[in-house]
């Protein structure tokens, strides 16, 4: 990864303006976001709805114009540039394939309006229906095409413009998991081999973990962390980090003070909890808790347990089923049991 | 009793649908279709022109008529008028239907709405009258032209051969504003449901492939309201073809296909003629259509 920085926010804020029968006021879509992206990353802005990912992604394309701040491609102000003066282009959440041109004139799109010759647009269609895997394609339209394959179309069109930064507005909603499941890996097979910076917006914290470089959690309009999926996961810095990448139990007040002899904040990960078994004598490392098992709900691959600890609150425990049935987990419901983890596997938080 | 009615028909959804459609097919075979084979019919008789009567016989002498050179002219006059009404429609419509399915907000959009289905609401006879008071030698505009000195204009405008006459409101020019005003509306609805189903990701993604806005104009967004304007056309051009009150109001002495027919089945009772006319407008529809799906109108359907 070169040290070129392909996007950069500086305080960039975008306020809508609300004008209904009884609200009438501001949203702040985007409050006030820095953050930068680097020449080449996979990099996702992920968050729920309405928390301003798509509205930052919006910006950088230039459908949207942030009502105070810059946005930088590589160094050059495009905050008030129009869509089509950007070396930037986008695949949509609905793709938005021209159905009145086949999927050849689709994909030749901009190198037309570039005019570029045509015996090099078609040369470069072939290429790249290569790339995305839909060889010979060309001369169908998009009404005859599955999901899966319009998705792949939306992704040449964009990528035949060898722009500086691909945008992805959740392009993978719209297709059932197994599908998506594949596209995740294609996608960042893809981006490995064009070497393009790809900017994925997404709400689905698994695709983002599966496929970025780094990750930006959005909450609410602000950017609450910054990191590496590992980071993400295993240090979550705020609560809203913690409880929406993955699942996590938040610890605080008196329980957490039982527990670690501190009021401080704490989660830890469901799987990083052994729910029996205690090694005690390694109890300089380990943090222990007693519970009752209120419920055990068996998945297949691994059996989730709700633990009423005592003192009050709910912990979710996972453990996977490498050696015991669904006979066998059941038999937990209802029993005591004292629950362990190390040390360094919780996340405090502070304050 | 109800409750074993619907169970019965429950139960028969194809009795239902046959039930359903019974009386509009029965009204398209008999009174659409009856009436065109009527009509086609009647066009292979002749009229005796030695005893007025019709003669109920196979011929061809009818339509032959229709290639004398008056006749001819008749036709050429219809659908040169109706072409250039549709046109002109065709370009004072798309902006307002651009605007109303792309900018303006819900209660413009409605307002609007409402402005151009207002005139569908009184009568057609009325409202071709009233243009009468605007067009007429004393009427508004040479009222309006007087008051501003504009009458040099017009009365120039009047001397010019075709679009000119005695004034507007006998003349080419003013039939031609009345159709424009009275089709107008069946330009705007069509192409304004087209403009509205072209979604905004379109436009957007045309724009995000480098397209400046004209070129998104050419490239997506006419394309796709082409099928809008075609239908929009079907209405002003056949109605044009085939209207005879205008061209009777507004009209010089010279005849159009409509007051064609009018004459040979009224005054002078030729119900052949009229009706080999008739099938004139049906032709030219069917080839313009067949142009239009040429240019690739029905392509986005």
């Amino acid at each position: 990864m070169s040290e070129k920085t392909a996007i950069e926010f500086k305080n960039v804020s975008r306020i809508f303006s609300v004008a209904h029968k009884d609200i009438s006021g501001e949203v702040r879509a985007v409050d006030d976001v820095s953050l930068k992206i680097e020449d080449g990353e996979f990099f996702s802005l992920l968050g729920p709805s309405g928390s301003g990912k798509t509205t930052s992604l919006r910006m950088i394309a230039g459908f949207d114009r942030p009502t105070s701040g810059q946005i930088l491609l590589y160094g050059q102000d495009v905050s008030n540039l129009p869509p089509y003066e950007r070396d930037v282009n986008t695949v949509f959440q609905d793709y938005a394939l021209f159905p009145h041109m086949t999927v050849g004139d689709n994909i030749a799109y901009g190198l037309m309006i570039k005019k570029v010759a045509k015996d090099e647009r078609n040369q470069r269609v072939d290429e790249t229906l290569d790339l995305v895997r839909l060889t010979g394609f060309a001369d169908r339209k998009p009404s005859q095409l599955s999901g899966g394959q319009r998705q792949r179309v939306a992704l040449a069109r964009a990528l035949i413009n060898h722009p500086k930064v691909l945008l992805l507005d959740e392009p993978l909603g719209a297709l059932d998991l197994k599908l998506r499941q594949q596209m995740q890996v294609e996608l960042k097979a893809i981006q490995q081999r064009v070497g393009i910076t790809f900017i994925f917006v997404t709400h689905d914290q698994e695709e983002a973990l599966t496929m970025s470089d780094r990750i930006a959690v959005f909450n609410a309009g602000k950017i609450e962390q910054v990191g590496s999926p590992a980071e993400i996961y295993e240090h979550p810095q705020t609560q809203f980090v913690a409880g929406f990448v993955g699942v996590s139990n938040l610890i605080s007040g008196d329980v957490a003070k039982r527990i670690t002899g501190s009021e401080e904040k704490f989660t830890i990960r469901p799987e990083k909890i052994h729910l029996t078994g205690a090694d005690e004598k390694a109890a300089g490392d380990m943090y222990f808790a007693n519970g009752k098992v209120r419920d055990v709900i068996y998945l297949g691959l691994y059996t989730r347990y709700l633990v009423e600890l005592e003192g009050g609150g709910d912990l979710v425990v996972v453990e996977q089923n490498l050696k015991s049935t669904s006979m066998d987990v059941m038999k937990a419901k209802g029993q005591q049991t004292r629950l362990s983890w190390k040390k360094e596997h919780i996340n405090r938080l502070g304050g | 009793m109800l409750n074993r009615i619907s169970t019965y028909l429950y139960l028969r959804p194809k009795l239902v649908l046959a039930l359903l459609l019974l009386p509009p097919l029965i009204w398209f075979l008999v009174v659409y279709i009856g009436s065109l084979i009527t009509l086609l019919i009647n066009s292979f008789f002749s009229l005796d022109s030695f005893t007025g009567q019709i003669v109920r016989e196979f011929t061809l002498k009818t339509y032959a008529k229709l290639f004398d050179k008056a006749n001819l002219e008749i036709f050429g006059r219809t659908t040169l008028m109706a072409a250039v009404v549709t046109i002109a429609c065709a370009l004072l419509a798309f902006p307002l239907s651009y605007y109303m399915a792309r900018f303006a907000s819900p209660r413009v959009k409605t307002f609007l709405y409402l402005a151009v289905t207002l005139p569908l609401w009184s009568s057609y006879v009325v409202r071709v009258y009233s243009w009468k008071l605007i067009l007429a030698q004393e009427g508004i505009v040479s009222w309006f032209a007087n008051l501003t000195q504009l009458d040099g204009i017009l009365a120039w405008y009047l001397k010019l051969p075709v679009v000119g006459g005695s004034s507007l409101a006998i003349s080419y020019t003013g039939v031609f504003l009345v159709f424009v005003y009275i089709w107008l509306p069946y330009m705007i609805i069509p192409i304004q449901t087209a403009l509205e189903r072209v979604p905004k990701s379109l436009i957007e993604a045309s724009g995000d492939l480098g397209a400046k806005p004209p070129q998104t104009f050419w490239n997506v967004i006419l394309p796709l309201a082409f099928p809008g304007v075609i239908a929009g056309s079907i209405f002003t051009f056949s109605l044009t073809l085939g209207d005879f009150i205008v061209p009777q109001l507004f009209g010089k002495s010279a005849y159009t296909i409509g007051r064609a027919v009018l004459t040979f089945q009224g005054t002078s009772n030729n119900i052949p003629l009229a009706a080999a006319f008739t099938m004139g407008p049906i032709l030219i529809m069917m080839v313009y259509l067949l142009i239009a799906r040429r240019l690739g109108a029905f392509d986005a359907l």
